[in-house]
């Protein structure tokens, strides 16, 4: 490859051509200061529109300062990142963006993870100098059932207009108005909720500052906590255990699961509960789905919808019934595994604890903030009493436990409660792209052959390419399977099965990049890459270490039909773990 | 309306409006061409100035001679009307008097073409605007 | 064909038919007819003779008469008068303002004597719905010219070798821009006209477009064959309704005559143009941005490089070029480069339109040759400053231009010099002020502009031009102090250091070129709490001569806030604390004893 070499800091650097200032300067040591660029490599995702101008600096030969992000390196460039001249722009462009920005800091939802206070703390800004009353630009706050919109503090970053538009290409966010009004908010200045948001939740997993933020329940939780008259159930889904001990200053990756059912039980709550239960449950339910599905289509019935969509991602359901309002019949009709765990938990399990309905509380833990409007959708209400009660983020789990004073790195591991916490492998790997597709293989091939599966890693299924397809032999049946993550790579799937690009049977969709690994909920990864690879490693570790991984041989699934359910598919099964979807985009 | 398909076709419509434009290109450099001027106040006009102008402007395009004519107010000379002044670039200005069609014909062919001067003269001793 | 004798040109421009020239047309036309002259004289209607000030115009040809100020009652007296009789209508000639004589040629107007007019050529002088009058002035001949005669290359040659620079502010050299836009392959790529015009007070690409709308056709043809291109595409505002239609109808005709389409003259080249419609967003003049605006983005820039000759419309090479510029193009071919580049100074060839504006006698639109100085152009041209006041600055280059003062007089107008003494030649908007102008005010009045224009990308435009704006208003309300005015030249030079496009790059310039020149009037605005313009109504000061005023006690009655205190027939006193500076004293004192004096005492 060409390279070019270039001075730095009186550095010399020699990289690839096309590389920018801001990355060869990352390559020798100098990290040269930055609030909208963002570039998580590993999942393709760059932002770059050069609207901040705090990664400026000075370029021999030029009249201007230069924006580092996106200027590209040229033979002979010789650039200072640090001279007095770079110094006092920079801190007068943060002047600027700080005079034009909330002082409210203390009682940020942000404080203390926001990239514009952290900036401050570096440049050592001590006063802003503007005149007295200058004039902020404002707009009003948005409530939607995930996400809050506080635009008073956005930076026009672009960051979440870029994820929103260029990766899930659901268009809900851009810029609107001019100048110093100029805002980024749904089209016609619409409420998020009124728009085409999937509520995936990822402009919140790139904002700098606290202009958007989850919904947060915490102290609802808490109210529902020091309620005597209820039982407070909790269920974690399995991106959580790989992601909550950063928020503790643990290395990226490091699994927590018995730390966190520690501090859950800690804090009061009555039973601590695995989603990984229902995601073995799903499997069930969707794995027999595809089978009968694909049975059908192998005995020549023309009138059955193949691929089947997987339908676990609340975020991609909310995308198909908004852009594919004409092929509603396609995705599986199993509910997410957060909402076939509540309404097992609200009749299965009150049965056996002997509690009414509306004495139990139902909390999850979720990597998500999509689950939380999943939650609030009336077909999972009975009564008006919902499912699943509260839906809190992996974040928001981490303000609980710290709030609660407890020392979340030296606490003794504990295991899940019985019944609804005991799980497989299989549904471990939900929270990466491919896990529920591999899950439901190895339940799917060995209920189909009848034959014990020769391996149970499907290497062909994993990865963090944005499509990815293979074909399983079922024992000279060959399933052709196909995964997408992130709503852009969804699209182009549909769009190619529609234009007969593709020939599959199965495909597994997450809205998030990366899978619910890298969702809305998590811990903020701040653009770096490695982040996202130690969760998914951590991940298929996981799965690696459990006795059980394969979800059909999960034994408390195995009673739960035997004593409730009776066989997947059955009518009870179809009314409390089955749903339909419906057309938001002619609402 | 015929497509233009080459410089000929260009040219041609060139030049047949370039008749019309005339006027137009020869007033905005009045200096490089011989200026006609003929009176046509009330006088002028009584004693057939109108006809002589007619006459010249015909003249003018069927010879294709650079000249531009204007009209003016009365010059002063009643008694010689229709009048005519002919400025040819770098020459001092001649006044004709007493101008009809043949006369006017005559200005043209003869004072104007070859420099040869025609009787009825009126001395110059006032400036046109 | 009816041989006329008399060419009556109506200004049919955008400022001239809001004063009914259109009326005056058929007023005129109906008067011929009446006369029985309608073979005799031809009434065509034009585009902008550029002398706005005084009109509408109307030319009567072939004696150059310069009618200016006509309304439509007076068509029947020009058609009785001048057209039957060949008396001029001497109440309707332009009046020299300094010799107060009646100048009836226009060619003896000071105005028009030092203009040479190479892109304007047709302006006023071709009816602009009219193909075959373009054609009669050797319209699409240059374009025939390149075709038969020069490769794309050859023909690139010849506009590099002109010197020619690009008219929209920038003064990128136009041949280079067609190279280098030449040289990337692609299958498709893009001319583009530039006509968004945005500096308040500019109009020349609005003139050029109403006037003489062929002139772009054939530049950009021109221009997709020197680069390739088969696809024009004109942005225009869509306030520029005439303009429009005149460019629809231009293009129409162009269709018709083959002159647009495939194989244009025989020849191999094709080539359409397709008009888009801008809402008229001053930071859409930028390429970029103007390039995301059409592509239906929203109208902001982005980093370049990439250009747009590499990467433009729909990620196609494109070659953005103003209206001016394109205009300028055809002269070129016809009359060569070295004619183009023997007008001029060393680095800025040719001639540039003007649009002078303020307080000048003479307000309109002008094409002068570059390297002329400001004085010949506000004293000569435009005939000096209104009702005999003192020049105070000239303002070039629009909002993103500096204020000129009297030692800048005497500079030659070029590219490279304005840059030079911190102001711009920009699409060439030239506001004139005179003494009772405040520059502190003029700042707050440009940064306003910019505040409105900005699109709010990059954070020292979007927010540094407004605190800026915020502390030009502090000071002009007398509230400002001295380290405000350190604050504004930081933020300045920091603004013009770190914004992102060359609207925000700019944008300070109004502050920093009147913070250079005009260090003492902010000063006394701080120090003294006093606008020595008077301007700045918060910091005026009403005072009462004492030896002039007759104690009438008029001005006690009308102040409407008791200020004023006075016996009858004696002195009175204004009281500057009650004092609300509303002026109704000053208006009500028949003794002249109210001055705003202009030091504070």
């Amino acid at each position: 490859m060409d390279t070019v070499k270039l001075t730095i800091d009186n550095k010399e650097v020699v990289v690839s051509k096309g590389t920018t200032v801001h990355e060869a300067a990352k390559q020798v040591g100098i990290h040269i200061p930055k609030l909208c660029y963002m570039n998580l490599e590993l999942l393709g995702l760059e932002n770059k529109p050069a609207g901040c101008r705090i990664c400026v600096v000075e370029q021999e030969g030029r009249r201007n300062l230069a924006p580092s992000c996106s200027t590209t390196c040229t033979e002979g460039m010789v650039i200072k990142t640090n001279t007095p001249r770079v110094l006092n722009a920079r801190k007068t462009v943060l002047e600027l963006l700080l005079s034009d920005h909330p002082k409210d800091c203390l009682i940020c939802p942000k404080s203390g993870r926001c990239e514009l206070q952290d900036l401050a703390v570096q440049l050592g800004i001590r006063e802003i100098h503007s005149v007295e009353n200058a004039e902020m630009s404002t707009y009003r706050k948005d409530h939607s059932p995930s996400i809050i919109r506080d635009m008073d503090k956005c930076v026009m970053c672009r960051r979440c207009e870029m994820i929103c538009n260029n990766v899930q290409t659901v268009g809900a966010l851009s810029a609107v108005n001019r100048g110093f009004m100029s805002v980024v908010a749904p089209a016609f200045e619409q409420d998020l909720k009124d728009s085409p948001c999937t509520f995936c939740g990822q402009c919140v997993a790139v904002c700098p500052t606290g202009a958007l933020t989850e919904v947060d329940q915490v102290q609802k939780v808490i109210r529902a906590l020091t309620d005597k008259t209820k039982t407070v159930v909790v269920q974690t889904a399995p991106a959580v255990r790989v992601a909550l001990g950063e928020e503790f200053g643990m290395a990226p990756g490091t699994i927590v699961t018995g730390k966190m059912v520690a501090a859950l039980r800690g804090m009061g709550f009555k039973y601590v509960f695995d989603t990984d239960f229902a995601a073995d449950l799903t499997i069930m339910e969707e794995g027999t789905e595809l089978l009968d599905r694909i049975g059908r289509y192998l005995k020549g019935d023309k009138e059955v919808k193949l691929p089947i969509l997987t339908s676990c991602c609340p975020a991609w359901v909310n995308f198909f019934e908004h852009n594919y309002p004409d092929m509603l019949d396609v995705p599986s009709t199993a509910r997410s595994p957060q909402q076939m765990f509540g309404s097992i938990a609200k009749t299965y399990l009150a049965d056996k604890l002997g509690i009414k309905r509306e004495d139990m509380i139902v909390v999850s833990v979720m990597p998500c903030l999509a689950k939380k409007y999943e939650c609030q959708r009336d077909e999972f209400k009975v009564d008006g009493n919902p499912d699943v009660d509260y839906a809190i983020s992996t974040r928001e789990l981490a303000h609980l436990i710290r709030e609660a004073n407890i020392d979340f790195k030296t606490l003794p591991d504990q295991d899940f409660d019985k019944p609804m916490g005991e799980s497989t492998g299989a549904a471990v790997i939900f929270g990466t792209t491919g896990g529920v597709i591999e899950a439901a293989t190895r339940t799917a091939y060995e209920v189909f052959t009848g034959n014990k599966l020769p391996r149970i890693d499907f290497q062909e299924l994993r990865g963090l390419e944005g499509i990815r397809t293979a074909t399983v032999d079922f024992n000279g049946t060959k399933i052709n399977i196909g995964i997408a993550h992130k709503l852009g790579n969804a699209r182009k799937l549909l769009d190619g099965i529609r234009s007969g690009l593709y020939n599959l049977h199965a495909i597994e969709i997450m809205a998030c990049p990366g899978g619910c690994i890298g969702g809305g909920g998590q811990p903020l990864h701040h653009g770096k890459s490695d982040v996202i690879q130690a969760r998914f490693d951590a991940i298929y570790r996981e799965d690696a270490a459990k006795p059980i991984r394969k979800s059909h041989e999960n034994p408390d699934i195995i009673k739960l039909y035997e004593e409730f359910l009776g066989k997947p598919l059955s009518e009870k099964s179809h009314h409390l773990l089955h749903t339909h979807y419906f057309d938001k985009k002619n609402k | 309306m015929n497509k233009i398909k080459s410089l000929n076709d260009l040219r041609k419509i060139k030049q047949d409006v370039e008749q019309k434009m005339d006027l137009r290109e020869k007033s905005d450099n009045p200096d490089r061409y011989v200026q006609i001027k003929v009176a046509m106040a009330t006088c002028g006009i009584a004693a057939g100035a109108r006809e002589v102008m007619n006459t010249l402007i015909e003249k003018i395009a069927q010879d294709k001679i650079d000249a531009v004519v204007t009209q003016t107010g009365c010059m002063g000379y009643c008694h010689a009307e229709p009048t005519v002044e002919v400025r040819k670039p770098g020459a001092e200005p001649v006044v004709f008097g007493h101008v009809d069609r043949e006369k006017a014909l005559a200005i043209i062919d003869k004072y104007i073409k070859t420099g040869e001067l025609l009787e009825g003269i009126i001395p110059v001793n006032y400036q046109t605007a | 064909m009816a041989q006329y004798k008399m060419h009556l040109l109506v200004c049919g421009g955008t400022g001239c038919r809001s004063s009914e020239s259109d009326l005056i047309i058929e007023n005129l036309q109906h008067s011929l007819r009446e006369k029985g002259l309608e073979n005799d004289a031809q009434v065509i209607k034009t585009g902008c003779f550029g002398f706005c000030e005084q009109g509408p115009i109307v030319k009567v040809l072939p004696d150059n008469t310069f009618y200016t100020g006509v309304k439509p009652a007076d068509a029947a007296e020009i058609v009785a008068e001048h057209v039957l009789k060949g008396r001029k209508v001497e109440r309707l000639l332009y009046k020299d303002p300094e010799k107060q004589m009646a100048v009836s040629d226009s060619k003896h107007m000071g105005f028009y004597r030092k203009q040479i007019r190479i892109a304007l050529r047709n302006c006023g002088f071709i009816d602009p719905e009219n193909i075959d009058e373009y054609i009669a002035r050797d319209g699409y001949a240059a374009l025939a010219k390149v075709l038969e005669e020069m490769s794309p290359e050859q023909a690139i040659d010849v506009i590099k070798q002109s010197g020619l620079r690009g008219r929209g502010g920038g003064g990128f050299p136009t041949g280079l821009k067609w190279e280098i836009a030449g040289k990337n392959k692609a299958d498709q790529k893009y001319v583009v006209c530039n006509a968004d015009e945005g500096d308040p007070g500019a109009f020349m690409d609005r003139s050029i477009l109403e006037g003489d709308p062929h002139s772009i056709i054939e530049a950009m043809s021109i221009c997709g064959y020197c680069i390739g291109a088969t696809k024009g595409l004109v942005y225009i505002r869509a306030e520029y309704p005439l303009a429009i239609k005149r460019l629809q109808i231009a293009i129409e005709q162009a269709r018709n005559y083959g002159l647009l389409g495939e194989n244009i003259l025989g020849s191999k080249h094709s080539f359409d143009i397709e008009l888009r419609y801008g809402a008229g967003a001053f930071v859409c003049g930028e390429e970029t941005a103007l390039i995301h605006s059409m592509e239906g983005k929203r109208g902001e820039p982005t980093v370049k490089p990439p250009f747009p000759a590499e990467s433009g419309y729909l990620e196609k090479p494109t070659n953005v070029n103003n209206v001016e510029t394109l205009a300028n193009i055809p002269a070129i071919y016809l009359r060569g480069h070295e004619w183009f580049a023997s007008i001029g100074t060393a680095k800025s060839k040719g001639t540039k339109v003007f649009a002078l504006a303020g307080k000048i006698n003479n307000v309109g639109l002008i094409e002068v040759p570059m390297g002329i100085t400001l004085r010949e152009v506000i004293f000569e041209i435009g005939g000096g400053i209104k009702d005999g006041k003192k020049f105070k600055a000239v303002q070039t280059g629009g909002p993103s231009g500096g204020c000129l003062t009297e030692k800048h007089l005497d500079t030659p107008i070029d590219f490279d010099n304005l840059l030079a003494v911190g102001s711009m030649m920009g699409s060439g908007g030239m506001i004139v002020m005179d003494e009772d102008d405040c520059m502190v005010a003029v700042a707050k009045f440009y940064l306003e502009f910019t505040v409105e224009e900005s699109c709010g990308k990059c954070a020292p435009c979007r927010i540094g031009n407004k605190r800026l704006h915020e502390l030009l208003d502090k000071i002009t309300l007398g509230k400002g102090t001295e380290e405000d005015i350190e604050q504004l030249r930081n933020l300045s030079v920091v603004i013009k250091d770190t914004a992102l496009c060359g609207l925000g790059q700019t944008s300070p310039n109004p502050v920093l070129s009147t913070l250079d020149n005009f260090a003492d009037e902010y000063l006394a605005h701080v120090r003294d709490q006093h606008c020595p313009a008077g301007q700045c109504k918060a910091l005026r000061q009403y005072l009462i001569l004492a030896d002039k005023c007759v104690g009438c006690t008029a001005c006690t009655k009308v102040c409407p806030t008791g200020a004023i205190a006075g016996e009858k027939r004696q002195a009175h006193l204004i009281d500057q604390a009650k004092c609300i500076r509303c002026g109704a004293c000053i208006e009500k004192c028949k003794f002249s004893a109210i001055i705003i004096p202009s030091t504070k005492i």
